[in-house]
């Protein structure tokens, strides 16, 4: 296993340099600018200053390679620095990946948005999976009852109504006429006594259910068709000839052969919640990794787009590796050599 | 059967266990309820104390001098001051000055080319350190580095020295004559920095001083507590501000992100925000959010034109890359276009109050000029073509031999009326295409829509065919206007160096590619006038050349469009500055 592993992830290694070239490639052929955003009035010989200032000037290989030391030799080292001495504020002479909007390190962007996206899309990711599975189980097992019927309605509507629709649907409920939640997430609020925990609960209700109903959705009819794909093999009928009672059939026979696709999608997911959920976060302005990759594109902020998209490409394949390894652990038959 | 609930187990705990990791801060309060009353008192006093502000564009620095752009500006402004600003007429009113120099006070020199500051005394940093010329000696030093790139070295373009005469006196010489020396330090695009706080910030090392740079420490009426980037910004009044009991609010939100319609919504329907910022938002979506009561809708009138801008060359795709949509010396002119009587035509054909109507409501008002404001300078020999007419516009072009072909589109020796159109995307623009397109209809004009996402559109790369400034189509249509209440730097822009090609990476501001010796000569003499009512007559004359020629079809006025709570009191919408220009004078 451990053989079978570390050769994966040394495949890996070729893999990710050749997609942090290509992402570099399209970012550099895409027709934005970072001046793009400034007020017409801004004459072109100062546009053509702040183009050098951020080193547009130089050739595209040059520009790829620095982007790589920095990336790959420079940030590592610089979080190494940070880890074994906490408490050196001292900026380090390593230049790191900057962002060309803030002119600051886009990791540290990265780290202040990461609790934002982990808390809303995580937990809604968490919630979507909870509610998915009891749902999937349950109108597989009860097939076309009312239960099954109602639950294929609503993951029908979950899976074909996008989260902009849904989420200013919610906006204009529970904000605009009801006026019980808040509709602008308020990232920086601190949670340190009941109330403000309640308020944090709320603040998050909306965006959190908005993308759990649409994860769940997804999931849940996953789950139900995998169960009914065993409920009618060979194995299942052999268990009930034997005797066996049909709870004790479907917990121990039919759910841990089901569960083993469901949770390879499950761990196919996972980086999608670091990508944020792009869109549910800019209407809620939430403001994490999502909203974060998003200004990216809109001010062609090359070095803070290659960054996050790289990290999600690190993050792909990382899952996937987790996911085989997950389907060895879950099913016996399947043995890496 | 043992493995599988056990692993059911695990996932349901681990899920509990994110879900739960925040609770054991919040068992602390449990049992102090007896505060909760003073506490909700006191937190009833912070709101109506604190101001929120809903900026839909991210600002990513508060240094205005690395600005991506207009909201990393108004961020800045509250906390950084220049020497005077702009009012809501563009008169220009002192800040940090003591007053605004003029010829009559001796603060302008005979010749034109110095102008002397008088600073207001005892004004102090928010670290309670002196404000002295320094300061505004050194705020030229940063901006104009030549390692830097600052986003308003054009006001400093003619500036030779800057020199601080004692502490609160500054002289600034120019290189040659400027009859309206205003530039350097008016309005929020170059505010003062500290010296002490940026000195070892200078060239190259801007990059790195995120501290300074999303803190930057100022003399207004606010200063920045917390900067997330592209996220939110806390302030707290700045407690040593010049003018006492000034600013009435004791903290402030700038929150950022979404889009402009849940901004307005944020403001007009739910009342979570007092201000939110720039609106092109249909104006009947608009309409419909105020009926909830909570807010209303402001509009600042500044120098914006949204205009027609016609390509006096070939844009023939067949031409390719040297030839195309290229001025060279007037040996490429456009097969229809280059015709006055066709570009005449389609400014008649346009009903402006309906795009008015449709697109902007109270936000806009139909024009027939490119210099609309200061009153002064505004043309009245123009006006006739705020009324649509249909007929004159198809008498001139049977006139001119354009005849009719059998699907209704006009046609001269093998020539057709073939447009194509382009503007950036935006709701609002791509409503006013389809209409234009109806209304040259009707006068045997074909017109093919197209629209390109602005940050390709206005983003200047030289490899892309889809800037405005490239301008592969037949004609297109933005908002331009003027910094300040001079519009000399503008008219300059139509000049028949002005205009792009590749030589120059489509650099350039002449983008009709129009050239007429006539227009140089006077816009030249514009800039060496200093008799102000000689100005506004030669302001008027370019004026009129422009939009006479056609070489540009003004359409609409455009107002900047915010939205304020109803509780929300002194706020004025400024055209002409920062809209938070004067959030001192903002109360409850």
């Amino acid at each position: 296993m451990l053989k079978y592993v570390s050769r994966r992830l040394l495949f890996a290694i070729p893999t990710l340099i050749a997609i942090s070239f290509i992402l570099f490639a399209l970012l550099d052929l895409a027709p934005s600018d970072p001046t793009g955003q400034l007020p017409l009035t801004i004459p072109d010989e100062v546009r053509q200053e702040i183009r050098d200032s951020l080193g547009l000037d130089e050739p595209f290989h040059i520009r790829y390679l620095k982007w790589m030391e920095q990336f790959f030799i420079n940030e590592p080292l610089n979080l190494i620095d940070k880890l074994l001495d906490p408490n050196d504020t001292s900026p380090s002479s390593r230049v790191r990946v900057l962002s060309w909007q803030q002119r600051s390190p886009v990791v540290d962007l990265i780290v202040e948005r990461l609790p934002q996206t982990m808390w809303v899309v995580g937990l809604s990711y968490v919630v979507g999976i909870l509610i998915a599975l009891p749902i999937g189980i349950v109108s597989a097992y009860k097939q076309y009852s009312w239960f099954d019927q109602i639950g294929t309605f609503v993951s029908m509507l979950g899976f074909s109504v996008p989260t902009f629709f849904t989420g200013i649907l919610a906006i204009t409920i529970f904000s605009v006429s009801l006026s019980w939640l808040p509709m602008v997430y308020d990232t920086t609020h601190k949670v340190d006594d009941l109330s403000s925990l309640w308020f944090q609960i709320k603040q998050m209700a909306m965006p959190v259910l908005v993308l759990a109903f649409y994860n769940a959705a997804q999931l849940s009819r996953f789950m139900r068709a995998s169960i009914l794909e065993n409920l009618n093999l060979d194995y299942v009928r052999t268990a009930r000839a034997k005797g066996l009672k049909d709870r004790a059939i479907l917990v121990g026979h039919i759910l841990r052969n089901s569960m083993i696709p469901v949770v390879t999608m499950i761990a196919l997911g996972v980086p999608t919640i670091f990508g944020g959920a792009i869109v549910t976060e800019q209407i809620f302005r939430v403001n994490g990794l999502g909203a974060l990759l998003i200004d990216g594109i809109q001010a062609a902020d090359i070095p803070l787009v290659q960054t996050l998209t790289f990290l999600f490409a690190v993050l792909i394949v990382l899952f996937n590796l987790v996911a085989d390894v997950l389907y060895g652990i879950l099913d016996p038959r399947i043995r890496y050599s | 059967m043992k493995n599988c609930v056990g692993f059911l187990l695990l996932l349901i705990s681990g899920c509990l266990l994110v879900a739960c990791s925040q609770s054991p801060e919040t068992s602390v309060s449990n049992g102090q309820s007896s505060d909760s009353d003073i506490e909700d008192a006191l937190l009833e006093e912070e709101v109506d104390t604190h101001l929120n502000i809903l900026y839909w564009q991210e600002p990513t620095t508060l240094n205005p001098f690395l600005s991506s752009g207009t909201k990393d500006i108004e961020a800045a402004s509250m906390i950084l001051e220049p020497l005077a600003n702009f009012d809501m007429n563009a008169k220009m009113v002192p800040t940090l000055a003591l007053e605004i120099p003029t010829r009559e006070n001796g603060g302008i020199n005979e010749e034109y080319t110095s102008i002397t500051w008088k600073l207001k005394p005892d004004v102090v940093w928010s670290d309670g350190t002196a404000f002295t010329a320094d300061d505004v000696v050194f705020t030229w030093e940063y901006c104009t580095h030549e390692e830097f790139g600052c986003f308003s070295s054009n006001y400093f373009t003619d500036v030779v020295n800057v020199i601080a005469l004692d502490p609160h006196t500054v002289r600034i010489d120019f290189a040659r004559v400027t009859p309206h020396p205003y530039g350097p330090f008016v309005g929020s695009l170059v505010p003062i920095i500290q010296k002490e706080q940026f000195k070892d910030c200078l060239g190259m090392r801007a990059q790195g001083c995120n501290e300074q740079n999303f803190g930057p420490i100022g003399t207004g009426p606010f200063k920045a507590e917390e900067f997330r980037a592209n996220d939110v910004v806390h302030y707290v009044a700045n407690e040593l501000y010049r003018e006492k009991g000034k600013p009435f609010f004791r903290s402030a939100t700038m929150k950022a992100g979404g889009d402009a319609t849940s901004a307005a919504r944020a403001v007009l329907e739910t009342g979570e925000f007092d201000y939110a910022w720039n609106l092109q938002v249909e104006p009947e979506i608009l309409e419909d959010m105020t009926k909830a009561g909570k807010g209303r809708i402001l509009f600042g009138y500044g120098s914006q034109v949204e205009r027609i801008i016609v390509n006096l060359t070939n844009v023939d795709s067949a031409l390719g890359p040297d030839r195309r949509s290229q001025y060279l010396d007037g040996s490429n002119p456009h097969p229809f276009l280059s015709e006055f009587v066709v570009r005449k035509a389609l400014s008649l054909a346009i009903d402006r109050s309906i795009l008015v109507e449709t697109g902007y409501g109270d936000g806009g008002v139909p024009t027939c000029n490119v210099v609309v404001l200061p009153p002064e300078y505004a043309s009245d020999a123009n006006d006739e073509c705020k009324v649509q007419d249909i007929d004159e516009a198809n008498r001139i072009l049977d006139e001119a031999g354009w005849v009719r072909g059998r699907d209704g589109i006009r046609e001269k020796d093998g020539t057709r009326l073939s447009i194509l159109y382009q503007t950036s995307t935006n709701s609002v623009r791509q409503g006013n295409q389809a209409f234009i397109k109806q209304m040259w209809e009707q006068i045997g004009v074909e017109t093919e829509l197209r629209n390109i996402d602005g940050s390709v559109f206005f983003g200047g790369d030289a490899a892309s065919p889809d800037t405005y400034q490239k301008f592969f189509a037949d004609v297109q249509m933005y908002t331009s206007n003027f910094d300040g209440d001079d519009p000399t730097q503008y008219l300059r822009g139509w000049r028949c160096s002005e205009i792009p090609d590749p030589d120059k990476a489509w650099a350039g501001s002449n983008i009709p590619r129009a050239c007429s010796e006539e227009y140089d000569n006077l816009v030249e003499k514009l800039s060496s006038v200093a008799d102000r009512e000689e100005r506004a007559e030669i302001i008027k004359s370019l004026n009129d050349m422009v939009v006479q020629n056609y070489w540009e079809i003004p359409l609409v006025h455009r107002a900047r469009v915010s939205a304020a709570a109803n509780s929300l009191k002194g706020v004025e919408l400024n055209g002409w500055d920062s809209e938070l220009w004067d959030v001192e004078n903002w109360h409850r």
